[in-house]
């Protein structure tokens, strides 16, 4: 009978070794398949045992996001809260005890839980996990300048629009303002979401919950003329002193294109007798115009992509949350295939066509033409601490390569210069302070209303900060006339600061 | 017993020592109770000892005594008055304050017999005379009717496993276990069709989760799967998930959801390899097969070193009951097999299983001690 016993003990053994690899699939094979399913409520529970790294400003004091304490039937829960509520929402995001996350909270969870793969960092987690120990995620400090962060929101107002600023140098973003802005605090509460949804800043529904900064796409108007000049005098077709004659219209397959449908030029309809440089001071459209015309749509469009137009931002946030810029036909990005024949280029070398762009983009025309021609790589992301105070990340300033000649930068300035002096952009002017600007009012489908631009830097002689300012719908409001003074006193707060 | 097998009793203390501690984790106040049911296990297991210190072999006289006696066990939770429905399956006998699975005794009762039955009549069943078969076809039926009338494949697959292994220790006739493992599915395919409670199960098992909402009969609600019939089988998975390598370490599991209600029903019973395999982790869950295994090997070898075929039979039936019924719930619990609400040897909270399992130590443990003795004799 032996024979048999043996052969059934084997089968026996052989059941239990299928438990032992069953056990092993399901803890590490699939554990991770199963651990991200929404209705996991073990890890839905397990989440609030972490203590989930704080969201730090610049200054490394201001808290944007922190955890709530709190004693629940013997095991301590940690749940979020955002003390400054709305100030950087789109930026910093949310995540709920329903576990659906946005922004950074999303894009850096793995650090902010402390669920990153760096080996000392995972052994240091288990350790905790064994020793029944809070595990604590890792702080991040932002590059976020909290006091600019609140004027620029304050200044905008609950109006559909956005700022941004970054340090030129650097690529350091400081300011990233979405407005309508709305409190994080309220997505965990009950009927909180519904509530934020309905937040109308002429945008449309749910707009609040969009990074207006980095996803908003708005007609750049006459801010697209600083990409056309670069064009003009890097490609050397045109210089600053190069001279126009200006009727106050530009003929454009037999038709005119009348100055007075552009409400961001300044002074007299008709110029007559101006240069380049005086065209852009003035933001005259049927100059640009002729420049189109001259250097074509292929070459604007490729001096476009070398600033980073048709191709996602790099940053810190889910790339869902950016969105590239350049031109748009029915919802949908697109690079013409033969641009010279398809696109008018008249139109687009003063910034109107199909082209969207997000502030982020124009952000980085400016800093990259405050930077000597070389397009800084943004970042939000200043370091990241680890519980025990050691700097687990720390961010380089790196660029996207060089746009334009620094020949051309240093001209494309003294124009943007002479805008804030005595064009368009004087709304902009500090005492003491030399800056460089471009205005921008780009046409909408309703008369009188329009987007307003303003996209400058200072102090022109050495750049520090770029700022990129957009407000919408803003009826008779010129880029000028509305988003400079904005401009203005946020490049006050960070060169104050 | 001194020349009993060494390791099966360590191994067992092991074992209940692993599933107190879990108990008491999950909740002191069960821990408690189950002390007292080990306490009156191991009298049991104490008593049996002493009482067949001499010769268990008496045991054969009352074969069908035992057969009664298990047949009785099994069938007793569909007394109406007594019997009870749990989780949908009517496993249970109430007696006062207490709640009994007489299924536990009834499986040592039934491994007596076949054990007996089956030594006795192996030659002539060798040769398959079709009057021999009488008691062994009564048995499929009982089996078949288990099934039907108390909706609990577990135990059917239990019974009728260590039905097929003993025969097939027996008879060394291959052929008759696969003839009878066909019945075996015909019936349960027949039953499959017949009791709602049983298709439930396997749909469970073959599609926990659902995408879009099915009928729920315990809300009669349109819902997902996975928040209607097979939400402890997901849940238990995702506990066992969280464990990961190492576990979370005793204590630090996640059982509750933020207001403190139990996520897994039924976790310190049915479902403690979960709470087990989150916080003890990989590395745990496997040490404590690895642990069963030993049990297994052991009993395997009590009964390679029986001197008689009903020693052999009675050990190598104990020992296969042991496995396959570790096998049945942690199988069911790992998506191996359907699952089906039955107790983990030792560990489970439960004192019907807690006694029982003494009791099949303690048979262990006296064939054993005799074939030691034997040897040493020799």
């Amino acid at each position: 009978m032996n024979k048999q016993l043996s052969k059934l003990a084997l089968v026996a053994v052989l059941l239990l070794v299928s438990l032992i690899v069953a056990t092993t699939y399901w803890q590490t094979w699939a554990a991770a398949g199963l651990q991200n399913r929404q209705d996991n409520s073990v890890e839905l529970v397990a989440q609030f045992k972490v203590a989930r790294g704080l969201i730090l400003g610049n200054n490394g004091k201001t808290v944007l996001a922190a955890n709530r304490r709190q004693r629940v039937n013997g095991q301590t829960l940690y749940f979020r809260r955002y003390p400054t509520k709305g100030l950087a929402a789109q930026t910093v995001g949310y995540s709920t005890s329903a576990r659906t996350q946005t922004g950074l909270e999303e894009s850096l969870n793995d650090y902010l839980t402390g669920a990153n793969t760096d080996l000392s960092n995972a052994i240091r987690r288990e350790l905790d996990t064994l020793g029944g120990a809070t595990v604590h995620g890792n702080n991040v400090v932002l590059t976020l300048n909290p006091a600019a962060q609140a004027l620029a929101l304050q200044q905008l107002g609950g109006r559909c629009g956005a700022v941004v600023a970054m340090n030129v140098k650097t690529g350091a973003v400081s300011v990233m303002a979405s407005s309508p802005t709305y409190d994080p605090n309220l997505v965990d509460k009950n009927g909180g979401y519904a509530k934020i949804l309905k937040i109308k800043g002429e945008c449309g529904d749910g707009s609040a919950l969009l990074n207006n900064a980095t996803a908003g796409l708005f007609t750049p108007g006459s801010t697209f003329k600083m990409v056309t000049a670069a064009a003009a005098l890097d490609s050397g077709a045109f210089t600053p002193t190069s001279t126009f004659e200006d009727p106050g219209y530009c003929t454009e397959y037999g038709k005119h294109v009348d100055n007075a449908s552009n409400p961001d030029q300044n002074g007299p309809e008709s110029y007559g007798h101006v240069t380049l440089a005086e065209g852009f001071q003035h933001s005259i459209n049927s100059v640009f115009c002729n420049v189109g015309k001259k250097i074509g749509a292929a070459t604007i469009l490729e001096y476009a992509k070398k600033f980073g137009f048709y191709s996602t931002p790099p940053l810190e946030t889910p790339a869902n949350e950016r969105a590239p810029s350049g031109l748009y036909y029915n919802g949908k990005l697109e690079y013409p295939k033969h641009p010279d024949t398809a696109v008018d280029p008249g139109r687009l070398a003063f910034g109107q066509e199909h082209l969207a762009v997000t502030p982020l983009q124009m952000l980085l025309v400016a800093s990259t033409i405050a930077n000597g021609g070389i397009v800084p790589r943004p970042y939000l992301v200043q370091r990241i601490v680890g519980p025990n105070g050691s700097t687990v990340r720390e961010t380089k300033p790196d660029t996207l390569g060089r746009a334009i000649k620094p020949e051309t930068a240093a001209e494309l300035t003294q124009m943007m210069i002479s805008v804030v002096q005595a064009g368009t952009g004087m709304a902009a002017q500090i005492p003491g302070v030399e800056v460089a600007g471009k205005t921008g009012t780009a046409e909408t489908n309703v008369n009188h209303v329009y987007t307003a631009w303003f996209v400058c830097f200072a102090p022109a002689n050495d750049p520090k900060f770029a700022v990129a300012v957009v407000l919408e719908k803003q009826l008779n409001g010129f880029g000028g006339g509305v988003a400079a003074p904005i401009a203005k006193l946020v490049l006050e707060k960070l060169l104050g600061g | 017993m001194p020349l009993a097998d060494p390791y099966l009793l360590p191994i067992s203390g092991l074992l209940t020592a692993i599933g107190l501690t879990e108990i008491y984790r999950l909740g002191p106040s069960n821990a408690f109770k189950q002390g007292l049911w080990i306490v009156i296990g191991v009298g049991a297991f104490a008593v049996t000892l002493v009482a067949f210190r001499r010769d268990y072999r008496v045991l054969e006289n009352y074969k069908y005594l035992f057969g009664l006696a298990a047949v009785a066990l099994l069938f007793m939770p569909l007394l109406p008055g007594i019997g009870e429905t749990i989780n949908g399956a009517r496993l249970w006998v109430h007696a006062g304050p207490l709640q009994i699975q007489p299924g536990e005794l009834g499986k040592i009762s039934l491994i007596v017999f076949l054990a007996a039955y089956l030594r006795e009549k192996r030659e002539v069943l060798a040769q398959g005379r079709l009057k021999d078969w009488g008691p062994l076809l009564v048995i499929w039926g009982a089996a078949m009717l288990l099934l039907f009338v108390t909706d609990d494949l577990g135990s059917a697959l239990l019974y009728y496993g260590i039905f097929l292994a003993l025969l097939y220790a027996a008879t060394a006739r291959l052929s008759f276990v696969v003839v009878a493992l066909g019945l075996f599915l015909a019936g349960s395919a027949a039953v499959y069709e017949g009791t709602p409670h049983v298709r439930d199960r396997v749909t469970n098992w073959l599609h926990p989760w659902t995408t879009h909402n099915v009928f729920c009969p315990l809300s009669g609600t349109q819902t997902l799967r996975q928040e209607c019939t097979s939400y402890q089988e997901v849940q238990s998975l995702y506990s066992i998930a969280h464990g990961g390598y190492g576990g979370t370490g005793l204590g630090a599991g996640t059982f509750t959801n933020a207001q403190g209600h139990q996520l897994i029903p039924a976790l310190n019973t049915d479902f403690i390899y979960s709470a087990l395999a989150q916080e003890l982790g990989l590395a745990g869950a496997a040490a404590i097969l690895l642990v069963y295994m030993m049990f297994v090997l052991r009993g395997f070898r009590v009964a390679l070193l029986a001197g008689d075929g009903f020693s052999k039979l009675l050990a190598a039936g104990l020992t296969f009951g042991f496995a396959l019924q570790t096998f049945v719930i942690v199988g069911g619990i790992l998506r191996v097999i359907p699952l089906t609400g039955i107790t983990l040897p030792f560990v489970s909270y439960g004192g019907s299983s807690i006694v029982s399992n003494f009791l099949l130590l303690a048979g262990l443990m006296l064939v054993s001690d005799r074939s030691n003795r034997a040897i040493q004799r020799s």
